[in-house]
């Protein structure tokens, strides 16, 4: 048994014979395909009386023989015979590409999607936030509809849940800086400035944003998959039926319990911030924690605190509406939760540092240095 | 169909459980060479379970699985992906990947299987299994997300005969279609099996679909295979659970327009 398809060529009465014989399936169509390609006589015929197994791709090559060279099947058994009937009947003219843009065309094409969206966003995230101030007015107008159990369950999640966390990573941090201060302060022979150094970094800064980093890649995150993946299964819109408003059940209690929790984050974690800082003078700079402490009150302004308490909420409200936002954007298919909260985290880190700079300008004009 | 011949699916004494749960306990079942057989079962009797222990995608506690007269279990993969070539699935939601297009979806595993055969013969093939599904003749260079759910069950139908095979298992092939494309699938697999000679494994819970098309009926309950048989034998049963799915109000309605339906043939 010959498992190749092969041919041999003869020519009868004027025509030439094709005389297929073996197995005319995917596994042998590629060379086949080619040399039936180089054959160029005119008035085929093609035998398959000795084909042992034919596929439909076999079936498509001979369908194409007789398409395109107007060859004539012989020899072939009444299921072949089907196959290729059915092959034949198969032979529409079909798109199988998309079509092609040139790359100038293509970025060009991105670059204007992009802006689009940009501007869509920016423009969708204002009229969320509106619809926000809206919930909440009529929140405040019938207090019976805020939902204190939401609200608690979202100050565990949000806030408990990540104490851990964020004390870890900020007394890192705190030691990194208490240790990168000292090297570089120890060359002026003013070692004791890391105290300075930590602390007011630490209040001002680095307690704050750390935490809003940490929040944005929590928190955020979390609301902009658990509303995309309310909204895919259609609960948003059971919720609207029934006359719940998604808005006031689902969105505020989460931007509530970031906002007001995230002053306190803020605060524990530049606290953290200066135990870290604090350990590391102690063990490498001996200098003892009494000492450390009282440096601290007394380099350490109040307005320092007050930076972190304005800065806070206001971050606090950035990523959760960020998140939340994305979120009741989902629509379509599971791929799209995935990018919308990718999306939610990058834009909530983003803004949080915008912001963050246009605070630092205006608490320095104001004379909070 | 001789009676002598090898069952082309042979499943003996499987057994399935997840934790305390049972699914399947010392369930048999032969399939013909060129039948549509149909399976159908209450929720949680372990329809899928049954199709995905055949397929290779769950491991079954015990038992024999012969596909193609070859055994199935303890196979190792190199081995078990010559068996594979030979049956396509078609999942219930089409399972269509995603970042390609259904024309790129049905050269996958032409491409794994035969690399190098060229793209245009490629595209060529991919052209002929599209419009054998009965997909318009702009779905090639489309994304699963911008087709219909019937039309992605399509595009899985052609992804899943794209090798040519002799065996095709489909899970609920008409669930979430609308009547009229319900019944255009169902003539679109009898066609396939006619045209094709395919041998086709359907799990389904459309009383239409099973009047119009299948062959024969194995009924699932209780871990195991309860009945098999045609419709008429299965009717013949005295079995509760058979009796309320053949003879209930929506197994009547079935029953009466494929005697309408035989009546105008």
């Amino acid at each position: 048994m010959t498992v190749t398809a092969d041919f041999s060529r003869n020519v009868e009465e004027g025509r030439c014979v094709l005389k297929l014989s073996g197995n005319l399936t995917i596994l042998r169509v590629r060379k086949l395909s080619e040399q039936l390609a180089e054959i160029d006589a005119e008035d085929l015929t093609v035998d398959l009386s000795e084909v042992e197994r034919m596929d439909t791709v076999g079936a498509w090559l001979v369908h194409k023989l007789e398409r395109d060279r107007g060859a004539r099947i012989v020899g072939a058994t009444k299921e072949q015979q089907q196959l290729i009937e059915h092959v034949t009947q198969a032979d529409q003219p079909m798109k199988v590409k998309r079509e092609y843009e040139t790359p100038l065309i293509r970025v060009l094409g991105q670059v204007g999607a992009s802006t689009r969206i940009v501007i869509g966003t920016l423009y969708g995230l204002l009229g969320f936030f509106g619809s926000l101030l809206i919930s909440t007015g009529n929140i405040i107008r019938h207090p019976r509809r805020l939902r204190i159990n939401a609200i608690a369950q979202q100050f565990e999640v949000v806030g408990v849940h990540a104490l851990f966390i964020i004390g870890l990573m900020t007394f890192l941090v705190g030691i990194v800086i208490a240790q990168q201060g000292a090297v570089q302060l120890r060359q002026f022979g003013a070692e004791i400035y890391t105290i300075n150094l930590i602390g007011r970094s630490a209040m001002k800064e680095l307690g704050v944003l750390m935490t809003a980093i940490m929040v944005a890649g929590r928190s955020g995150s979390a609301f902009a998959a658990q509303l995309g993946s309310m909204k895919l299964s259609e609960e948003v819109d059971a919720m609207r039926t029934i006359g719940v408003s998604p808005m006031e059940a689902l969105v505020f209690p989460r931007v509530a319990a970031t906002v007001l929790l995230m002053p306190l984050l803020g605060f524990y974690a530049a606290v953290m911030v200066i135990i870290g800082g604090g350990i590391f003078c102690w063990l490498s700079l001996d200098i003892p924690p009494v000492t450390y402490v009282q440096r601290i009150r007394e380099v350490v302004p109040m307005t320092d605190l007050y930076q972190t308490l304005v800065k806070a909420p206001v971050f606090g409200m950035i990523i959760a509406t960020a998140g939340c936002y994305q979120g009741m954007q989902v629509k379509g298919n599971a791929e799209e939760v995935g990018l919308r909260t990718t999306t939610a985290v990058v834009q909530g880190i983003f803004l949080v540092i915008v912001l963050d700079a246009f605070f630092a300008v205006f608490f320095t004009s104001i004379g909070w240095t | 169909m001789a009676g002598g011949e090898q069952p082309i699916i042979r499943v003996c004494g499987l057994k399935n459980s997840f934790g305390d749960q049972l699914v399947h306990d010392g369930l048999d079942l032969d399939v013909r060479r060129g039948e549509i057989f149909g399976v159908v079962g209450g929720s949680g009797t372990g329809k899928s379970v049954l199709m995905r222990s055949i397929i290779g995608l769950q491991n079954p506690d015990e038992g024999q699985i012969e596909v193609f007269g070859e055994p199935m279990i303890g196979r190792d993969e190199e081995e078990a992906k010559h068996v594979r070539r030979r049956w396509g699935v078609l999942f219930q939601g089409g399972a269509l990947f995603s970042t390609l297009t259904v024309a790129e979806n049905i050269q996958v595993p032409i491409r794994e299987y035969y690399p190098g055969i060229d793209q245009e013969l490629q595209d060529e093939i991919a052209a002929y299994k599209i419009s054998m599904s009965g997909l318009g003749s702009d779905a090639g260079a489309k994304y699963p997300s911008e087709l219909s759910g019937g039309m992605r069950k399509r595009a899985g139908i052609a992804r899943a005969l794209a090798l040519d095979p002799e065996l095709l298992f489909l899970d609920e092939p008409t669930a979430g279609l609308d009547p009229i494309g319900a019944a255009a699938f169902d003539q679109l697999i009898l066609e396939l099996r006619d045209g094709l000679g395919l041998t086709v494994f359907l799990i389904t819970h459309d009383l239409d679909t099973l009047y119009a098309i299948c062959d024969r009926i194995a009924v699932l309950a209780d871990h195991k295979v309860v009945a098999l048989g045609t419709i008429p034998e299965l009717l013949a049963l005295d079995h509760e659970w058979i009796q309320a799915y053949f003879k209930g109000p929506r197994g009547r309605a079935a029953a009466r327009i494929a005697e309408r339906e035989e009546a105008d043939a």
